[in-house]
């Protein structure tokens, strides 16, 4: 369950921390603002952070968002930890082809793949 | 005999709006959302929305964030659009000074590649079917057609 005010739900497996958003369209830029820094302030307690976020429920993004996944994967690259993102919707899948950003993250079709990439 | 029956539905006219929106999230919603039940009643299916509501959710962002970076959030953006069979039209105007298009780094390049910004001119053109913008770079005109009636 997300907490009071929260964009995310966030849950944890042994030393993995699983994300879903609470919003089916990630386009406010002030969502998205909260969206980085939440996720920011869970990469930033962890050593070697392993963070899958899953987009299963997500319908639209923008390229706002694109930059704050960017942002999230850098500083996730430079605590030394691994990142993964799941259950993305063909047509958003799309976006992240177009941008070419299906090369830059590691993108698995289920939670379960996910979470099995991390071991 | 007329095909129609008395309970068939008009065909629908050509749906056309000017509208002034402020750097306001519920204005934008506002306005997508008129958009959107144009097309719903033109019977555009989910993927024509998806594309055009990506398209206008990123010019409308580029005309706020640089076109009015120095300008208060109260100033209006004008969006023009019309929606017909077959083709949507947006003008989507800003009251900055401008851009140059081509100047816009590749984002899809390797060494763009983890900047976090530059996406969006990428994603309208990829998604709209033409794409021009005024001499000056302050207003973008968009056309969408599905697939198939491409002219």
């Amino acid at each position: 369950m997300p907490t009071s005010g929260s964009r995310l739900r966030v849950k944890r497996e042994g030393d993995i921390t699983q994300v879903e958003f609470v919003d089916r369209n990630i386009l406010d830029e002030a969502n998205i603002q909260q969206i980085g820094d939440e996720i920011s302030d869970i990469i930033e307690a962890d050593a070697g952070p392993k963070l899958l976020i899953s987009f299963s429920n997500v319908d639209h993004l923008s390229s706002a968002a694109l930059g704050t996944l960017i942002t999230i994967n850098n500083k996730v690259k430079n605590k030394g930890g691994k990142l993964r993102l799941a259950n993305i919707d063909p047509q958003i899948y799309e976006v992240f082809k177009i941008t070419k950003l299906d090369k830059l993250f590691q993108i698995h079709d289920s939670t379960e793949r996910a979470m099995a990439s991390f071991r | 005999m007329p095909v129609r029956t008395m309970h068939s539905p008009d065909p629908p006219q050509l749906d056309a709006a000017t509208l002034l929106i402020p750097n306001r999230r519920d204005e934008i919603d506002r306005a997508q959302a008129r958009l959107l039940s144009a097309l719903e009643r033109h019977g555009y299916n989910d993927s024509a929305r998806f594309a055009v509501r990506l398209a206008l959710e990123e010019a409308l962002s580029n005309a706020f964030n640089h076109g009015h970076k120095n300008l208060p959030d109260h100033v209006p953006v004008r969006l023009e659009f019309s929606v017909g069979c077959g083709e949507v039209s947006l003008s989507i105007e800003d009251q900055g000074p401008g851009f140059q298009p081509e100047k816009v780094p590749d984002p899809t390049l390797d060494e763009n590649l983890e900047l976090p910004t530059g996406r969006g001119l990428l994603l309208i053109r990829a998604y709209m079917t033409r794409v021009e913008f005024s001499p000056r770079g302050n207003a973008v005109r968009m056309v969408y057609q599905p697939p198939g009636q491409v002219v």
